[in-house]
């Protein structure tokens, strides 16, 4: 197992305090950035670490900070999105409840890189006993020294708020978060301007999520190329993994990046193996609006090669054969699964939390729910695959937000690898209301690629 | 700035949209738009209606853009290109926009007040597929009286937005908005308080479809059998000049004058809209202009003389003073 970055005292009694904390080598790197580097360094520091973005997209943390416009006279914002709805993840929550002050100590160097004097954490409305323990903690380190006017006698002023949200998915996309936070309708902004330029009030922000920021801590105090060598090419350092489903230890691991997938799953060190004996079936290996994957083609990729949790190896393949890493929400299905009714249930969800902006996406998310229930349910016609794979084409792409890609994805992947589940919804109706489909061939080995000869 | 839109260059200021550019050109290349409306700010971006490829993106930075755009809402670069209808893809796309526009769309546009100068019609008509593939309810709302001049019914909403930036960026006092999310999405003024101030009017003609309805022109009669005339009077709330739409010798409606995109010129008060609706109210002007197109001139006087009268010089001078008859008011 390698080292832990994040998680290293998760197991301490008492984390959750101040005192414990910080006797555990805590707010080292706020005293180290503060007294001993510029802001620049700071964020020349997290872009020699590789960090890439753990929201979902893989942004380099880096480059997006660099690219925050600074001009004179205007307040800058740091944002934390802790708006983390994504069924399957909940890597955030787990953060903020067992060690907040790890968050706080991100927020107050990566605020201390941008130059920004207020900052907030964005919290959905759900967690609110998330928000009370923020809060508890944010009054700790403010007491302490760490929080509020001249930080540490060098003359830097931050305040930090927890703002809790309403409880929308489309909240956890940055500009609806923005919009959210401004006391508005959580709709997310058409870009550009991206938040880089004109965010938070105008203002130029950078909005980023709980464990990207939370990374910064090890980055700053081992310094960004020793985090590099963690992980395997551009996926470096390590990622929260929140396992859930039909796994025999269901819970929050912190992996380094180049993991193999087959040992993530099967080691005894992590989730060890399927639970009740079964047999694995699918993969949903990123959070929800990823494409789900077949045992065959999440342990393999197509080339015949072991896939890795990395960024790179995840999404090899394309849409044909691969997935993304996503927010890291890693659900896994036995044999006893239904693909069809996962499916619809995640359809269900993106109909509910569509803003209702794009008409493509406020339509479209409803008819796809509305052709799954029927398939789910034994009222299937063999044309809703291909009816449904043209509605996911025409949402793709075609939305101001990615959610429109999100709610496709699962939906087209699921038919482009289980078709034949969904067919046998159809064929054999009134069977597919008692009984699931089983396993059947998706665990075979991949067949041998047949080199073309050119 | 030089832009080329489906292989037609057009020179424009810095910071127009690519459909405002397109709109200079005029023509078919003109992508269509229902949530934009050029006098609102923000409005647009939702529908997806105008999405174009842009092939090349400017000429300092000539790469394509990964995904369509909306063209209401991307501003130009110099050397742009655009690809509208010469892109396949552009096509197909807007042909599933159009699909999911009428998915909650009731299509009772036979008992539909806006029908013959709804832009929902016309887009259908011009881009989408005769028959839809969604097999399942429409949502459906009970009619809302907002104040006593207006009804509004959801049933027909496509939530563009406009009525809501209109209520927000004319008047001083927001009084509606959006309700919910996603297709439960409903534009509502809270707990249906009454819209009440001196232009509220004006969302009845930014609506696209027949969801805001004139309650005094409700039922009274098809677009299509009224005259359009412009007409005038000195107003101290708004300018005064707007559009009367006759049938026989009486007012039945008054609106804002429209362009061709089915914008209004400019805004007109409620004084104007909804209480003077005498012909000796107004100063007429003279017909107002529609497209021999558009349904609304399909039964007067924009009538053509038949071609084969037309060319012929020696049936044209003789017939003259019928002609100049039937193309006069």
């Amino acid at each position: 197992m390698g080292r832990k970055l994040l998680l290293e005292h998760i197991n301490v009694p008492g984390i959750n305090t101040f005192d414990v904390y910080r006797s555990k080598g805590g707010y080292a790197s706020v005293e180290k950035a503060i007294k001993t580097m510029s802001p620049d360094d700071v964020v020349e520091e997290v872009k020699k670490s590789g960090l890439r973005g753990r929201g979902g997209a893989g942004f380099p943390t880096g480059m997006k900070w660099s690219f925050l416009a600074k001009p004179e006279g205007v307040a800058r914002y740091l944002v934390c999105n802790a708006d983390e709805s994504e069924p399957g993840t909940f890597k955030d929550r787990y953060l903020m409840t067992y060690i907040p002050h790890l968050l706080i100590e991100g927020m107050i160097v990566s605020s201390f890189a941008l130059g920004a004097n207020t900052s907030f954490i964005y919290v959905r409305g759900e967690m609110m006993p998330q928000i009370r323990i923020l809060e508890r903690a944010i009054a700790e380190a403010k007491a302490k020294g760490f929080l509020g006017k001249n930080i540490l006698g060098s003359g830097y002023d931050l305040e930090l708020y927890v703002q809790p949200g309403g409880g929308a998915y489309i909240c956890g996309e940055e500009t609806a978060l923005l919009e959210s936070l401004e006391g508005k309708r959580g709709n997310p902004r058409i870009k550009p301007p991206f938040p880089a330029i004109a965010g938070l009030y105008g203002c130029p922000t950078v909005v980023n999520n709980v464990e990207s920021i939370a990374a910064v801590v090890p980055i700053i105090n081992d310094g960004g190329d020793e985090y590099a060598k963690l992980g395997i090419g551009r996926s470096t350092g390590t990622k929260l993994i929140s396992a859930g489903g039909n796994l025999k230890k269901p819970g929050v691991y912190e992996i380094d990046l180049g993991l193999p997938v087959e040992e993530f799953i099967y080691s005894d060190e992590y989730c060890g193996g399927i639970a009740n004996g079964k047999r694995l079936k699918a993969v949903v290996a990123g959070g929800s609006s990823v494409p789900i994957l077949p045992t065959n083609l999440i342990l393999k990729t197509i080339n015949n090669e072991p896939r890795l949790m990395s960024y790179e190896s995840l999404a090899d393949g394309g849409f044909v054969s691969g997935t993304m890493m996503g927010s890291g929400g890693f659900i896994a299905y036995d044999e006893d699964a239904c693909i069809v009714r996962n499916t619809w249930n995640f359809a269900r969800f993106y109909h509910h939390e569509s803003c209702g902006q794009c008409s493509p996406c406020r339509e479209g998310t409803g008819w796809m729910e509305k052709v799954l229930h029927r398939l789910e349910y034994g009222h299937g016609k063999s044309s809703d695959m291909d009816l449904l794979i043209d509605v996911s084409k025409k949402i793709e792409g075609n939305t101001i937000c990615p959610l429109g890609d999100a709610a496709a994805w699962p939906v087209a992947s699921a038919i482009r690898h289980f078709r034949d589940e969904f067919e046998w919804h159809v064929t054999n109706a009134s069977e597919a209301v008692s009984r699931n489909y089983g396993l059947a061939h998706y665990a075979d080995p991949l067949p041998k690629l047949e080199s073309v000869a050119g | 700035m030089k832009v080329t839109i489906d292989g037609i260059p057009v020179e424009v200021e810095p910071g127009t949209s690519i459909l405002n550019a397109a709109r200079l050109i005029g023509g078919d290349i003109v992508p269509p738009a229902m949530f934009y409306y050029s006098k609102l700010e923000v409005s647009g971006g939702k529908c997806r209606t105008c999405l174009v490829k842009v092939s090349k993106g400017s000429e300092k930075d000539p790469r394509p853009m990964p995904k369509l755009v909306a063209s209401c809402r991307t501003t130009v670069m110099d050397g742009m290109e655009v690809q509208n209808i010469t892109s396949p893809e552009v096509i197909e796309a807007r042909k599933g926009v159009v699909e999911m526009l009428l998915i909650n769309h009731p299509l009772d546009c036979p008992v539909c007040d806006q029908a013959g100068e709804c832009h929902l019609q016309d887009l259908g008509f011009e881009h989408g597929a005769a028959k839809t593939r969604y097999e399942f309810d429409r949502r459906t709302f009970e009619k809302i009286d907002i104040g006593d001049k207006i009804q509004l019914h959801m049933t027909r909403c496509i939530l563009c937005y406009r009525c809501v930036f209109t209520a927000d960026q004319i008047t001083n006092t927001r009084l509606h908005g959006i309700l919910n999310r996603g297709d439960h999405s409903e534009i509502s003024t809270y707990i249906t308080k009454a819209v009440d101030n001196d232009f509220s009017g004006n969302i009845i003609d930014v609506c696209p479809v027949g969801a805001l309805t004139d309650k005094t022109f409700r039922f009274k009669n098809r677009v299509w059998f009224t005259k359009p005339v412009e007409a005038h009077r000195d107003c101290d709330k708004c300018c005064g000049k707007t559009t009367l739409w006759y049938k026989g010798e009486d007012v039945i409606r008054v609106t804002g004058r429209k362009d061709v995109y089915g914008e209004l010129e400019e805004f007109i008060c409620n004084t104007c809209r909804f209480d003077k609706k005498k012909t000796a109210d107004w100063v007429i002007e003279g017909p107002r202009k529609v497209s021999h197109k558009s349904v609304i001139s399909s039964n007067h006087y924009e009538f053509t003389p038949l071609p084969v009268v037309k060319t012929n010089p020696v049936l044209m001078e003789a017939n003259r003073e019928q002609f100049d008859r039937d193309t006069r008011l």
